[in-house]
């Protein structure tokens, strides 16, 4: 029987993994967009496990609504990093730097 | 289980708006760039029809519909208004200036659009989903009108920067909330509440939630030390858009702290109160400190900013209902000063030009006395100099502080208010005892002129009358 505490400790091991990956990575933009997808899934993760070990199904449609907004943040993530690309001709975290007064 | 219709009747102001953008949206497709001002004029019809409806569904006593997750009460509906009203003002002041730059396209309108829906979800939501679905509807067409401007390298940097804090934020938030459902078993706020007011949950997820969710909200916010995106942002988006961010969306951040932490965490108030605390003295010690050192009057601004929602943060830690409507009277007062600062910079902005430093209000007061007096009145109220409304909110939400006995708090603030009028004191001096560099006549929309008049006399007359403001916002909160 797998405990809860296991789910929620996954859970916190990919939020930490992703938030990680944000401050740590010093290189690339889309390593950064991967890792806020990872930091939605982890919090999906937990939602499903209090979910099935609450009797509750309320945490189970708030994955689906997470889900959604994460396919529509993604879109407008890459757009962005496109749009990025096409003015820098980088996208190399440690090049943006312009804005410093 | 019968399925049962929702009363849609709450929600109609809602419903108009995402009706009206669809509207919109389809009428822009066939528009040439001539006849743009159609959407313009469908836009602010939007927001008037939504400000109509939402007068005239107004309750004194909650309604709660859609199964409790969506309410309709006072406060939600005088912080509508006030989304609305500064939204048409935002209109108003950016369309010569999107004009000039090739911006005066469909899309600013539409995300704009969109974005005073999410503030509406926001304002009204009784569920951490709707919450968490009005601020991502809110955020995801800011990130999108921060990049509007395609051909700026510094815009995209911003929106770049803009869109991964602001996704941390969203998922600090949601860990938090998932821990809350964890704990209390329940989404909607008034089920939480319960819940924790009987004790029955467990006090350390609760408490762990908690600080997930004080970190998401003072991301939003812009609260130190969560607020690295805020002068980037400001500084790097168009101004329009900065005017834009920089006014409504502070209502709406402020209705999700009272959703979030008054009504649905109002049981831990002990235990946010501290972290509020270090929050709102961070935020006003590093705002105005580092304001002084800026050139750029945008991000100047931002830093400014993240004072003032120092001052915000400082009525709601009162935890009283007093300190509340004081921090709601703050939140509407700093929108309208903010709107005729930013205001200023696009009316003195002109084809191919920025008025975004500090040099370029030099002499002001040669090149338009009376223009010069409004950012006068405008700059005073925002270092808090009575007359003007600043003053008031300012001193509202101390006196909220010292009520319940924080008084080192009240008399830090003041402080760093009192440094920080030097910044705002510096560009007085410019526009009044400096030559003008640049003589070219100011010239914007008559409408433009008008409001902007508007706006700074507003600011003065609610200084001198500041007790109808004050009331609405004690009996919304009583």
């Amino acid at each position: 029987m797998i405990e809860l505490s296991d789910f929620l400790i996954l859970g916190a091991i990919l939020f930490c993994i992703s938030l990680a990956g944000i401050f740590l990575n010093r290189k690339n933009i889309i390593i950064i967009l991967m890792s806020i997808e990872l930091m939605l899934l982890a919090v999906n993760m937990n939602f499903v496990a209090f979910s099935h070990y609450l009797g509750n199904v309320d945490g189970q449609i708030f994955v689906f609504f997470i889900l959604t907004v994460a396919a529509a943040e993604a879109a407008i993530g890459l757009a962005i990093l496109i749009l990025l690309f096409r003015t820098k001709r980088t996208i190399n975290v440690d090049r943006l730097d312009s804005l410093k007064h | 289980m019968a399925f049962e219709i929702p009363n849609f009747a709450p929600a109609l102001p809602e419903i108009f708006v995402f009706t009206m953008i669809c509207v919109v949206l389809i009428v822009d497709l066939f528009l040439t760039d001539k006849n743009r001002s159609i959407t313009y004029l469908l836009s602010q019809a939007t927001l008037l029809g939504a400000a109509i409806l939402s007068v005239a569904i107004q309750s004194s006593v909650p309604e709660y519909t859609f199964s409790g997750t969506f309410v309709n009460d006072g406060m939600g509906t005088v912080l509508k208004l006030f989304i609305y009203l500064s939204t048409a003002v935002v209109f108003i002041y950016s369309r010569d200036y999107l004009i000039e730059r090739g911006l005066y396209k469909g899309e600013f309108f539409v995300l704009a659009l969109f974005a005073v829906l999410g503030m509406m979800v926001m304002v009204s939501a009784n569920n951490l989903l709707t919450i968490y679905l009005g601020l991502e509807v809110l955020s995801l067409a800011m990130y999108a009108m921060v990049a509007l401007n395609r051909d700026s390298s510094v815009a995209s940097e911003a929106a770049m920067k803009y869109f991964v804090l602001g996704s941390i934020a969203s998922g600090m938030l949601l860990y938090g909330m998932s821990m809350l459902y964890g704990a209390t078993g329940s989404l909607d706020h008034t089920t939480i509440a319960s819940v924790i007011s009987e004790g029955s949950s467990d006090d350390i997820v609760l408490k762990f939630a908690l600080v997930f969710i004080v970190i998401g909200l003072a991301f939003k916010l812009g609260a130190v030390p969560f607020h690295m995106w805020v002068p980037d942002v400001y500084h790097g988006a168009p101004t329009a858009i900065t005017l834009f961010i920089s006014a409504a969306p502070k209502i709406a951040a402020f209705a999700m702290l009272m959703r979030l932490l008054v009504e649905g965490l109002g049981g831990l108030v002990e235990h946010w109160q501290d972290m509020l605390i270090i929050l709102a003295v961070l935020s006003i010690i590093i705002g105005n400190v580092i304001a002084i050192a800026q050139s750029n009057i945008k991000r100047m601004l931002a830093y400014s900013t993240i004072s003032h929602i120092g001052f915000l943060i400082l009525g709601v830690i009162a935890g009283t209902s007093d300190g509340y409507a004081a921090s709601m009277f703050y939140v509407i007062v700093y929108a309208l000063m903010s709107l005729a600062a930013f205001g200023m910079i696009m009316l003195l902005s002109r084809k191919g030009f920025e008025a975004d430093t500090l040099d370029d209000f030099k002499g002001l007061n040669q090149r338009s006395p009376w223009f010069a007096f409004m950012m006068l009145i405008t700059l005073f109220s925002m270092a808090g100099v009575p007359p003007t409304v600043g003053f008031y909110a300012k001193l509202a939400v101390l006196s909220a502080v010292v009520d319940i006995g924080l008084v080192w708090l009240a008399v830090l603030a003041v402080i760093f208010s009192v440094i920080g009028a030097f910044y705002y004191l510096r560009v007085i001096k410019f526009m009044y005892f400096d030559k003008a560099v640049d003589n070219t006549p100011i010239n914007s929309a008559y409408d433009m002129k008008v409001v902007m008049s508007a706006n700074g006399v507003i600011i003065l007359l609610l200084g001198i009358y500041p007790t109808g403001l004050i009331a609405l916002c004690t009996s919304v909160l009583a």
